[in-house]
Order: C-alpha cells, then structure tokens, then sequence
C-alpha cells in the first residue's frame, strides 16, 4: 500500500512537472482556436498568443468557467456567447487622429505625391469603429483630395464595422479628438465635421460618401483592388510573424511601384520578408513606399 | 531557486524609484529586468535614456517580437502594453487602460507567467494607483517571488500597500536596500544552481 501510493506521488509529481497547469490550458487554447476557425471561419491561430490568452482568462473568471474547455463548449453551442468572445479577442479600440504626428506626416509629406494623381484609391485595413478614416477623411477634404478618392475601409468585426458606418462617437472623448486634429495640423474648426447630440455626436455626411465600408479578414480573405496608399494601424501587432507575413504580402500585392503603406507606431516592415520592397519614406512614422524590385 | 526574469512596476515618483534600484546593479547582472512606468501616452523614450545614464546596465524600450535577452532592462512603450509571449519575446497592444494605465503592471505581470513560470522576481515600486495588486497575487500563485517597497519610503504608497494587501508578499523592504537585496538574491541562485552543473555546463 504505501509502496503504491508513493508511486502515485511520484507519478503525479512527474505528471505535474511535465503538465502543470501552464501547459494544459496552452493545449486547451489551442483547441479553442481550432474550434472557433472550424466552427466560424474566424482564423486567430496565427495570432501572437499572449494578448488572446489574457483576454480568455478574464473572460472564464468573469463567466464562472472552471476551464477553457468548459468555456469551449459553450462558445460551439452559443452562437450569441462566441459573438462577445469575439468582441474580447479582436481588441477594437482606435480613436481619431491617434499619434498625431503621424497625422501631421501624412499631411505634409504624402498628401502632396497623391495630388499628382487624378483618382485615387485608399484602403484602411482594421478599421475597427472607423475612427482612423474619418479622421483621414478630413484630412483629404481639406487638402481638396476628397472628391477624387474613393476609401475602403475594412475590418473582420462587423459590430464594429456597422458603428463605423454610422459615424456616430460617444461626445466624452470628442474633446481630446479635437486636441489631436489641431497637433495633427488641422487649420479648421473640428466641430464643422460633426453635429453634436445629448452624449454622442454624428459625423458629417459629406465625410461619408465616398467611404466603403466593408467586411475583409486580413487572415483569411485576399486582395480585393489596387491601392495608391494602404493605412493598417496597430493591426499587425497581434499577429505572428506568419501571420505578419501574409498579410504584409496582400499588401505588396495591392500596391503598385510608388504606392504607400502605412503602419503603426510601433509596427515595422523590416524585420518582415518584405523588408526589401518598401523604403522609409517618413521612419519614425513608418511611413513607407513600395519600390520597384525588378530592376 | 532558479530565477530567469526580474519585472518591475512603478507609477507616480517612480523614476527616483527605478534609478535607485537599478544603480544598484552591477554591468553583468545575469537576468533581463523589464519594467513597466506609467508615462504620459505621449511621452517619448527619454525613460530609457535616463535610466541608462543613471546605471550600468544596458536599458532600452521594448520591440514588439524582440527577444528578450539576459542582462538587458526593457522598459514599456508609452501608450502601450506590454506582454511576454511563451517563447520569451515582447508583444504590444492597444487593449484599452488596465486600472486607468496603459501600459498597465496587471498586463505585464500577468503574461510574464506565460514566458517565465515559477521562475518571476516581481518588484512593486512606488505609486498612486492599485495597478499591480492583481499580477503579484497571480505571480505568487504560480510559484514567483515577491518584493514591494516599503509604503513609508514611497512617495506614493497606494502601489506597495495594494501588492501587500493583495498577496502574502515575500519581501518588504525600504527602497534603497531593494537594488542590493535583487543582487544578493540573484547571485545565490545563480551560485546555488551552478553547483549543479560540472565544468561543461552539465547537469
Ligand atoms: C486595435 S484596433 C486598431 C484600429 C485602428 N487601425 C487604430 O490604429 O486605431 C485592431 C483592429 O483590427 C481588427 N482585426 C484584427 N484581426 C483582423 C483580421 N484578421 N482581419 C481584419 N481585421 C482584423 C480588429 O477587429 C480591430 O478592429
């Protein structure tokens, strides 16, 4: 009897080194994933993992699940359950004109190379509630660019794509929106572009017309047009370098010799396979443009 | 125990607070120290600059996808979080504020786990909010070791006193013996584990 038991013992503390609990839920996680591609079509298997982890561990003590696969249940037989799990994992928030400098950049170094074309295209990838274009679209009414642009704006979340297409924002962050368009170089009265409401305020039709908003998954859908310039944005940060990789390569794909790519701050195509197509064009802002490699 | 990472989280005064510790530390310091301040979202990366000239060690702000390397100090990017992967490497976001802070010490805390296990040194420094109180507790339940600045020699001391009411904390110390207490605890386990190996670095 004790000789059993202090094999057990030692078995589970075998099994505990190899297996704590660490392990276990890496293992639940990843077939949490599977489910939710099988099961949806929506692909975070590529995704940097840490951020998706934390926020399906806040979402099981926040729900009472006693583990991931408990809550994977769930999420396969819940369609209304998996929508706010989708919510938790594809981390929406944006607001308008945020880094400004980089806004100021965008001004005063691209603006003038697009004023040399007579139509332009721009697509906004991960636009999440639409913050970003709206903010770009000021920018090119008051550069006089607006009326020959078409955007589109994409993201994989509808629920924020249908507030983007609203354009209505909550009127508490509408101040420090002002304060970034003036740092960004705004010249006009930022309230010219929105009607201001009790708590939310709706944004300008003519910002609107010519902006398509629609559904595009960066993982798993492919180039839909060529653009003269792409703006994604803190997008890439969540995923892994494969990931980063493909996505960065529709892009490449979508842009002509000469077009812009834009990223985020703390985004940068050098470390990427694509490193060799794109120079700096503004580098602290990563602003860059896609360079003829043929030759 | 074998440690591999020191993460530290300070706020309000915490600058006089991080230089203190780290001027402690000798150039060959053998684990990373990675560290999140909370700064003004717009601030540049003057922190690291400072730190830097103020210690021995090689200080510079974190990458998303860097590697994280022993001997380094990695300081959180304003405006951002900062998150360590399984494979030991940094990941941002833009998550919104975690207790009003972005980048938040809960975050950075919470997902060393993930890299680094049982193995956490996890320090609290001064500060005016309750951020870190959740991570610490989750650092100590997985096996890491705690130590929290003395609420008295803290300008703020809201950060040490929600450490120390969220977990049973290993160590509370007065800010200047915080630098030579992480040296000496390093030290005896880096000794105590190299006495494990023979001269070929095996076990
Ligand atoms: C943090 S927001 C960034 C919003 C904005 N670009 C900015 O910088 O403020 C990230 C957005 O990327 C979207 N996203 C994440 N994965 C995506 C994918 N695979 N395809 C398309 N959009 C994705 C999310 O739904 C979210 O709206």
């Amino acid at each position: 009897m004790i000789l059993r038991l202090s094999i057990l013992h030692s078995l589970y503390f075998k099994l505990k080194t190899y297996m704590n609990d660490i392990d276990t839920q890496n293992i639940e996680l990843q077939l949490l994933l599977q489910a939710v591609y099988l099961k949806y079509g929506y692909d975070f298997r590529n995704y940097a993992k840490a951020s998706i982890k934390r926020r399906v561990q806040h979402r099981l003590s926040k729900d009472g699940f006693e583990s991931i696969s408990a809550m994977q249940n769930k999420v396969l037989y819940d369609v209304s359950f998996f929508e706010t799990l989708l919510l938790d994992l594809s981390i929406n928030v944006t607001e308008m004109f945020r880094d400004p400098k980089f806004y100021l950049a965008l001004r005063k170094v691209i603006i003038p190379h697009l004023k040399k074309y007579p139509f332009l295209k721009i697509w906004h990838a991960g636009c999440s509630s639409g913050e970003e274009v709206y903010s770009m679209a000021i920018i090119l009414k008051e550069e006089g660019l607006y009326d020959r642009t078409q955007i589109y704006a994409t993201d994989m979340n509808e629920v924020v794509l249908k507030q983007a297409k609203d354009g209505i924002f909550n009127i508490s962050r509408l101040k420090q929106y002002t304060a970034n368009y003036q740092k960004a170089g705004g010249q006009e009265s930022f309230s010219d572009y929105y009607t201001a409401h009790y708590d939310h305020a709706v944004m300008s039709k003519s910002l609107k017309k010519n902006i398509l908003f629609s559904d595009h998954n960066l993982a798993t859908d492919g180039v839909f047009g060529e653009m003269n310039l792409i703006i994604c944005r803190n997008v890439l940060i969540y995923f892994n370098r494969d990931l980063q990789n493909r996505v960065l390569g529709l892009f490449s794909d979508s842009l002509p010799d000469d077009g812009f790519l834009c990223l985020g701050s703390k985004e940068s195509i050098r470390f990427s396979a694509f490193s060799d197509s794109f120079s700096d064009i503004v580098r602290e802002e990563k602003i860059y443009r896609k360079v003829d490699t043929i030759n | 125990m074998e440690f591999e990472a020191v993460v530290i989280g300070s706020s309000a005064g915490g600058i006089k607070a991080l230089t203190s510790v780290l001027s402690a530390l000798p150039s060959d310091f053998p684990l990373p120290i990675i560290i999140v301040q909370h700064l003004h979202p717009q601030s540049d990366s003057y922190l690291a600059k400072i730190l830097e000239s103020k210690s021995e060690l090689r200080v510079k702000q974190a990458d998303e996808k860097e590697v994280i390397t022993n001997g380094m100090v990695y300081i959180a990017p304003p405006n951002y979080h900062l998150l360590i992967e399984d494979d030991k490497s940094f990941s941002l976001s833009i998550e919104g504020p975690v207790n009003f802070a972005r980048p938040s010490v809960d975050v950075l805390f919470e997902t060393a786990i993930y890299g680094y296990r049982d193995k956490i040194i996890a320090i609290i420094l001064t500060g005016a909010n309750h951020d870190g109180g959740v991570g610490v507790k989750k650092i100590k339940q997985n096996g890491g070791y705690i130590i929290v600045q003395t609420p008295e020699s803290a300008e703020a001391d809201a950060m040490p006193k929600a450490a120390i009411a969220a977990t049973n904390v290993d160590k509370v110390l007065p800010l200047e013996q915080i630098g030579p207490f992480l040296l000496q605890l390093v030290n005896n386990s880096v000794k105590k584990y190299s006495n494990n190996f023979d001269k070929f670095g095996r076990r």
